[in-house]
């Protein structure tokens, strides 16, 4: 039996009480990796220190330790690790080793989580299938035929195929939720401004979050407990004192008022996933809460929104990459040509797609058309969701309208890959928390149930979601 | 054909703050390069700004000193652009709500105050010092990079480089008062960029106009101006047509060179920084700044006039930097008085500080002590030969003025029982000379205060000394 099937309260216990010790728990990561990485790709660096570290730690006395001591954790190689190189799935930070660690690092590290590696991800989190990363793409562990999702796949195939306890990711327009859908894991993306984005590798800055990626609901509790919380390096941090979500797991939702948009049952929602989804919904009836449906009337502009205001931002975010301090430096005799060359030479073809977009879009002349339509729409979009969740506790559906396709069944149409994330994208535009739980399989493939809520209110989301996983079953290792 | 120049102003002031405008990089001028960097203006992935409030004071106080109206919320936004200088290849700045608009600045050109308007002034952050130093590469020194900087742009409403001159040096004056910038064009804390068109006169709309950058001083601002301003006359009155370009001023050259020719305007994809959340400026905050900012030099001008009794021209002179302007009023508030201290002042005061490194702050001759020694002048008992003695004294080594003229028995003697007797005494010895002296021969008054001075060590107080001499002879008469 795997250790890591303890979850985190009943191994804080063990460490605590000295029946495991820090260096088997890092061990049993990295055999695990050595094991089955080659077949899932979801590390891209290991951390060679880590057996130092846990050493350390088994020497000291640990009757004070915080719940996450000791546990193995992997992050997404887009959050930046002093010392340990941070690529972001990129060949332009291929040798990027970062100064300082983020802020979440730093709180995971206060805690005694143990870092094993770096995570696989989508070049620079643009990307619904982990195939967008320069290094290697990341496979399904139910069936490696198929794509993890993204842009954290490595974060959800890891956590998935028990190489780590749990890890970080970060979510722009699904990249957390998608992934946990696909790999059958627990994935949530905080409200924004919950957890803080210093140290985050900026792609769209105003939707950007960083979150927990769990076997179980109390164990993305524990996690989000200790990352969250306002960060003075971060001024769209909220002023947010730290709280204990595990407190919410109750197991009672009776007379939780959840409501259904009837916009995530549309065209382009597979047969499997609605029924999944719709056996979830009368699962929760069933256990005391109360289901209406409702209408998100300007969901339907979602997509658009993301990809004008995501690429907009990313063109920015990401023009610092020029060839003249980072990874990829073309030859040319005009400076000009230095940049381009670089650009040209560096990124892959999904993130020049973005640049291009989202330079086009804040160009003179198309800006009004484009970037403040955008944000006007943006603005419809979040008064949908408030004005749902005025009568309702939270609103339910699919992360996703499919389970995890094929690798290369998309890579030919652009829009197809971008529309796999429909159901996602708004919650990151309306800044409100989410989170994606295992809800069954369709074809032996997991299908995520996401639960949306009010800002801030993540308690409140735990709480549907450990109900809902109790009552189901939860996690299931695949066997690999 | 006659033409009417039209010039406008962008002025760049970095802002008198101990750190950067979005890290806590301290600040120095002159320090070892790319010694004072961060993660965060070094624009490493993941790191994020954050605002320096001191910067956004300052700001608000200079656009308070400039005579604008004060946004009530503002915000930053993104001005795009690749070079090396910029390490995150954007610059935070603000596009469409600058904290300050609608100001003013009045000055006076050949006599005459005109009003220059100021449209805005924004605050953001300094790139990077790029040196291009070799044939095939270039260097950058990043510790400037994220200096909190305010950028004021004016109306196109000089019209002529003598009325840019004329602002320009109100401008500076302003903002040293202001306490907002230290305003040293040689160290780049002040810079200047000059649009400068012309248009026959009569005709609303503007000319084609060139752009003059690295300007270092405003004398080179006033040969830059005066070079275009012929040069775009010239060329017109020739038939020739203006190209939109940018300039620097060669001074040993003494022309304008060429340094980019301006096809269409730039396009900085412009857009509301999202890794920063709007600001609002409290009514009660802006207040409280507003009441903060120093006495400006106009109404000084007035109050030195008005209260003091002085000339416009002292007024004038006292007020060229805020320094000065202080360290006169300190001396009057030792109990000097203001005619003198003002002689003192912008004579023997600056120009010792025109040969030396000190400044009006660490000047051996404190307010206190220059007080003191207008008192030993104004009261008799120094001479104002002896005072100079004195002032070098004070200035090299701190002396206190009053101790040292007695330990150095530097007092005239005004004892008037003592003179008298001194000059009844040399009468009554030396008869043959009063004999003269009664019969009108006034040369022989020289023998006599000359016998004195010597008796005294040169200490008599000279006029009193003379009156005595007249007063004594006339009984003999």
């Amino acid at each position: 039996m795997s250790l890591f099937e303890h979850g985190v309260k009943n191994l804080h216990t063990l460490v605590k009480d000295g029946e495991v010790k820090v260096s088997e728990l890092v061990q049993e990561s990295f055999d695990r990796i050595d094991r089955v990485d080659g077949k899932i790709g979801a590390f891209l660096s290991l951390n060679e220190d880590a057996f130092e570290q846990a050493k350390r730690m088994d020497e000291i006395a640990k009757h004070e330790a915080s719940p996450l001591f000791g546990l193995p954790i992997g992050v997404k190689d887009n959050i930046v690790t002093k010392g340990m190189t941070t690529t972001c799935g990129s060949k332009f930070l291929e040798n990027f080793v970062p100064a300082h660690d983020a802020t979440v690092v730093e709180r995971l590290h206060e805690a005694g989580a143990v870092t094993i590696g770096k995570l696989n991800m989508d070049e620079f989190a643009m990307g619904s299938s982990n195939e967008n990363s320069a290094y290697k793409p990341v496979r399904n562990p139910w069936n490696t035929k198929h794509v993890p999702g993204g842009s954290s796949g490595g974060s959800a195939a890891a956590v998935a195929a028990g190489e780590v306890l749990f890890s970080l990711g970060s979510d722009t327009g699904g990249s957390i939720r998608q992934p946990a859908a696909y790999c059958g894991v627990v994935g949530l993306k905080p409200t924004y401004g919950l957890v803080s984005r210093f140290g985050l590798v900026a792609f769209a800055s105003s939707l950007d979050q960083i979150g927990p990626v769990t076997r179980t609901v109390e164990d993305n509790a524990y996690l989000l407990s200790a990352i969250a919380g306002h960060c003075d390096m971060d001024s769209t941090s909220a002023n947010v004192n730290p709280t204990d979500y595990t407190q919410a797991l109750t197991g009672d939702i009776k007379g939780l008022k959840i409501a259904v948009p009837k916009e995530y049952f549309g065209e382009g929602i597979s047969e499997g996933v609605k029924e999944n989804i719709r056996t979830a919904i009368k699962k929760l009836e069933s256990l005391g809460a109360t289901v209406d449906e409702v209408s998100l009337p300007n969901s339907k502009y979602a997509l658009a929104t993301y990809y004008l205001l995501a690429s907009s931002e990313a063109s920015s975010n990401l023009a610092r990459f020029d060839g003249i301090r980072y990874g990829v430096r073309a030859e040319a005799d005009a400076l000009e040509d230095v940049f381009k060359y670089s650009r040209a030479q560096g990124f892959g073809d999904e993130v020049k797609r973005r640049i291009m977009l989202g330079t086009y879009a804040l160009s003179s002349g198309y800006y009004d058309a484009y970037y403040k339509k955008a944000q006007q729409a943006r603005t419809l979009i979040k008064q949908d969701f408030d004005n749902v969740l005025a009568n309702y506790d939270v609103i339910i559906g699919p992360t996703a309208p499919t389970p995890a396709f094929e690798l290369g069944a998309q890579n030919d149409d652009p829009v197809t890959m971008y529309a796999n994330d429909i159901l996602t994208i708004p919650i990151n535009l309306a800044g409100v928390p989410a989170i994606s739980v295992p809800a069954g399989f369709v074809d032996g493939l997991p299908v995520g149930l996401q639960i949306i809520g009010k800002h801030f209110d993540e308690a409140t989301i735990y709480r549907a979601a450990h109900a809902f996983e109790l009552a189901t079953g939860g996690f299931a290792l695949p066997k690999l | 054909m006659n033409f009417e120049t039209v010039i406008g102003i962008e002025v760049h002031a970095e802002l008198n703050t101990n750190t950067k405008m979005f890290c806590g990089c301290a600040r120095e001028y002159g320090a070892e390069t790319n010694t004072k960097t961060c993660p965060i203006c070094l624009g490493h992935p993941g790191v994020l700004p954050k605002i320096n409030e001191k910067a956004v004071e300052l700001a608000v106080r200079a656009a308070m000193a400039l005579n604008c109206q004060v946004a009530d919320q503002t915000k930053f936004d993104r001005k795009n652009y690749f070079y090396p200088d910029t390490p995150k290849a954007y610059q935070i700045s603000q596009f469409d709500q600058p904290i300050g608009f609608d100001g003013y600045i009045d000055a006076e050109v050949d006599g005459e105050t005109k009003r220059f308007r100021i449209e805005r002034v924004h605050l953001e952050e300094d790139a990077g010092k790029m040196n291009h130093t070799g044939a095939n590469h270039s260097v950058v020194d990043f510790n400037r990079t994220g200096a909190p900087l305010i950028e004021i742009v004016s109306e196109a409403d000089m019209r002529s480089p003598k009325e840019a001159v004329a602002y320009l040096e109100r401008l500076k004056e302003v903002l040293q008062y202001a306490g907002v910038s230290d305003v040293k064009m040689e160290e780049g804390s002040l810079r200047c960029d000059c649009n400068i068109s012309v248009r026959p006169y009569g005709q609303e709309k503007f000319g084609t106009k060139t752009e003059l950058k690295n300007l270092n001083s405003f004398g080179n601002v006033l040969k830059g101006l005066e070079y275009e301003e012929d040069r775009h006359r010239k060329l017109l009155l020739s038939g020739g047509v203006m190209r939109q370009e940018t300039l620097r001023f060669d001074e040993t050259k003494k022309q304008t060179v060429l340094m980019r020719v301006k096809e269409g305007a730039s396009d900085y994809r412009y857009f509301p920084e999202p890794d920063l959340v709007k600001l609002v400026l409290d009514h009660d905050w802006k207040e409280a700044i507003r009441a903060g900012i120093p006495e400006l030099p106009d109404a000084r001008r007035v109050r030195y006039q008005e209260a003091l009794g002085l000339s416009a021209y002292d007024a004038k002179q006292l007020t060229v930097t805020r320094e000065m302007a202080e360290y006169f009023e300190a001396t009057i508030a030792a109990g000097a008085e203001p005619k003198a201290a003002a002689n003192w002042t912008v004579g023997e005061v600056q120009g010792h500080l025109n040969k030396s490194t000190e400044t009006f702050e660490t000047i051996k001759l404190t307010p206190a002590r220059l007080a003191e020694m207008i008192e030993l002048i104004a009261g008799g008992t120094i001479s104002s030969k002896i005072a100079k003695q004195v002032f070098t004294a004070v200035i090299e080594h701190g002396v206190e003025p009053r101790a040292y003229v007695e330990e150095q028995g530097l007092a005239q003697i005004s004892d008037e029982g003592l003179l008298r007797g001194l000059v009844v005494e040399m009468f009554e010895a030396n008869p043959a000379v009063v004999e003269e002296l009664v019969n009108g021969r006034d040369r022989k008054k020289g023998f006599v205060i000359g016998q004195i001075m010597k008796k005294t060590k040169g200490m008599a107080n000279p006029a009193l000394l003379d009156q005595l001499f007249y007063e004594e002879l006339e009984k003999l008469k």
